[in-house]
């Protein structure tokens, strides 16, 4: 059974500082960290490929330093790596990334099982494994916090807030992941000397077939206006006079005062 | 000369060294820094500890594949070190001592049995190490042996003890060192390969310390040991020079271990400045709290250098043994000081429980004694320089 797995690489929120002039990330100086989530996807793939054979390939879209994310992925067993890195894809929103992600995954063969984690801790859209998997026309199920394979039957516990939802499909399939499913292994020291020394071959517009139009900043019809931080909520007041038609009456003089009504 | 792991007087890690103190790095912070003031509090070794660092493969860093290692460097092994310090170095003398102190010797001294059946189940992570050389009348003055073995047939039987063992009591393995000749001195000192379970061999009085306690610490106790001639380590009357010559490179070790503690100390104490506001500003804008910090971090980068530099020249097959005895009596020193200030930055809240720098305090006293005291240290260097 042959895996792939998407992954991102992103700023270690944990340690993401906001500029109060510009109310912008200040990135520099923050560490890049795969992808939480992701890791999740890569673990669930490692354990799928221990049960059933096949290979686990790993692919990420992004700048040259996306390879120590990707690194990190052979680290902990990954068979293969590519990165899909190109001027020409640079400023994409989540259309133009998985339309140029589903792009790399058919040139890279056919696959079982395509595996992502539910989001993306930095953009939080959840739309790019979804997005692959209508570009690739095959089934997907999303929030996946448990999988099991019988002779093609692929059996998922989807994770919802009151519990789970059981769904049946059959493979080819894309599924994210939730942190649930698993807990990432360790690389190895063995792993990780192994996962530093193999070559992590690289996907340019040159290699894929697309249409240039839909890549990058070009492709992307989300723009972003604005960052800021929200207002912060304060707490609304209760009213609680001896009676409702009393309790009515100060409403309507406090709305009145404020000249909401 | 061959270069192994960087380039002369290029001051960076290679891509292997920075993967390798990253994956240190998650560890320490996932799994070690949970349990950190518990097993402080209680004096809890945790076994499952070491078994993941072994299932890593961090026995392994520095070792040859052909022994189950991973075939890197050892400065990749002293990173390792330096990372699991930062969190709890209680943990990282664990690994140290079983790395340093066990798997060192039998790697150095060991006939090609004796490395396939101890050798390989320490670097596959499955056993853990220990070193017995200090006695109650044998600590710097190590030549004061009073555990003698005397060959009996295919035999050794062993009586005597050892006190202060780290390990003691969890590794499956042991260096023991005792007199097979009392007459020829440190030339009648033999090493020995234990097993944990062989009869007579038992454990002694459990030591409370004032700090690492979360590495375990007891005395080891022969009675009629029999211990097959084929684990006797090296040749007969080596053991001084083996023993000597394991502990020039476990004082890399240990200087790591310091060196650990000491950022540990001063990350927290550059924090804590900036939190803490004292007259309505942060504690860091006094000149009086942000020089102190500039001094401990001048220190850390010093030390760091010259463990570095201990841990490259072992790399480079170059002499060592004067720069892992500077390592160690410069890291452990400053340890002790930058760990100090750092309580004295922390005010009253450091001299309490809540936050870490008073253990940080306790663990850094330990660097300065063992494998060698600071006093130890300076003979060597001495030594070297006036030969």
């Amino acid at each position: 059974m042959d895996i792939l797995v998407c992954v991102k690489q992103v700023p270690d929120t944990t340690e993401v500082k906001i500029d109060p002039q510009t109310n912008t990330l200040i990135r520099q100086g923050v560490p890049s960290i795969v992808n939480p989530f992701d890791k999740n996807a890569v673990e669930a793939a490692l354990q799928l490929k221990e049960k059933q054979g096949g290979k686990v390939v790993v692919i990420s879209m992004g700048p040259p330093q996306a390879k120590d994310a990707l690194k990190e992925c052979l680290a902990m067993g990954a068979d293969e790596a590519y990165l899909i890195s190109d001027r020409a894809f640079g400023g994409a929103d989540t259309l133009a990334t998985s339309y140029t992600l589903a792009a790399g995954i058919r040139k890279l063969g056919k696959f079982d099982m395509i595996l992502c984690g539910k989001q993306a801790i930095d953009g939080d859209t959840a739309q790019v494994g979804p997005e692959i998997a209508e570009y690739l026309d095959i089934p997907q199920v999303t929030y996946v916090a448990k999988v099991e394979i019988n002779e093609g039957v692929v059996r998922v516990e989807r994770e919802h807030e009151e519990g789970y939802e059981i769904i049946e499909t059959t493979l080819p399939v894309l599924l994210t992941v939730v942190k649930s499913i698993n807990e990432p292994r360790f690389p190895t020291v063995k792993g990780t000397m192994k996962a530093n020394r193999k070559e992590i071959p690289v996907i340019t517009v040159t290699d894929v077939e697309v249409d240039p139009e839909r890549l990058g900043l070009k492709g992307s019809p989300t723009q972003v206006r604005r960052i800021f931080t929200p207002p912060q909520r304060t707490q609304g007041e209760i009213i609680q006079a001896d009676s409702a038609r009393e309790s009515v009456a100060i409403l309507i003089q406090k709305l009145s005062e404020a000249k909401i009504i | 000369m061959k270069i192994k792991g960087g380039v002369s007087m290029f001051f960076q890690l290679t891509e292997e060294q920075k993967m390798m103190q990253k994956m240190v790095r998650e560890f320490a912070e996932k799994e070690v820094a949970p349990g950190v003031a518990e097993r402080d509090e209680q004096s809890l070794f945790d076994r499952s500890l070491a078994d993941a660092m072994g299932e890593m493969g961090l026995n392994g860093i520095c070792f040859p594949e052909k022994y189950g290692g991973a075939d890197s460097d050892y400065l990749s092994y002293i990173l390792a070190i330096e990372e699991l310090s930062k969190v709890d170095d209680g943990v990282g003398i664990t690994l140290s001592a079983t790395v340093s102190l066990c798997a060192g010797p039998i790697y150095a001294y060991g006939t090609e049995e004796q490395k396939e059946k101890y050798l390989r189940p320490i670097l596959e992570g499955t056993h853990m190490g220990a070193f017995g050389l200090t006695e109650a009348n044998a600590g710097t003055d190590a030549a004061s042996q009073q555990t003698v073995a005397v060959a009996d047939g295919d035999h050794y039987i062993i009586n005597g003890s050892k006190i202060f063992i780290t390990n003691a009591g969890e590794a499956e393995t042991y260096i023991v060192f005792a007199m097979t000749d009392k007459s020829k001195g440190v030339k009648g000192i033999s090493a020995f390969i234990l097993e944990k379970g062989m009869p007579g061999f038992t454990f002694g009085k459990k030591e409370h310390k004032l700090g690492i306690h979360s590495s375990i610490t007891m005395e080891l106790v022969f009675q009629d040991v029999k211990v097959p001639k084929a684990n006797l380590l090296g040749k007969e009357g080596e053991g001084f020079k083996i023993a000597m010559n394991t502990l020039d490179g476990g004082r890399i070790g240990v200087a790591a271990q310091a060196l650990g503690i000491a950022q540990a100390a001063l990350d927290h104490a550059v924090k804590y400045s900036k939190e803490r506001v004292q007259f309505g500003k942060p504690i860091a804008n006094n000149q009086a709290i942000a020089f102190m910090l500039a001094d401990m971090g001048t220190k850390v980068e010093a030390a760091r250098l010259l463990v570095y530099k201990a841990a490259w020249n072992k790399d480079q097959g170059l002499s060592y043994s004067k720069e892992a005895a500077m390592a160690k009596l410069y890291a452990s020193d400053i340890a002790m000081e930058v760990t100090t200030d750092a309580v004295q930055i922390f005010g009253g809240y450091g001299y309490t429980c809540e936050y870490p720098v008073e253990r940080l305090m306790r663990n850094a006293k330990i660097t300065q004694i063992y494998e060698g005291t600071n006093q130890v240290q300076r003979m060597v260097i001495s030594g070297a320089l006036l030969r």
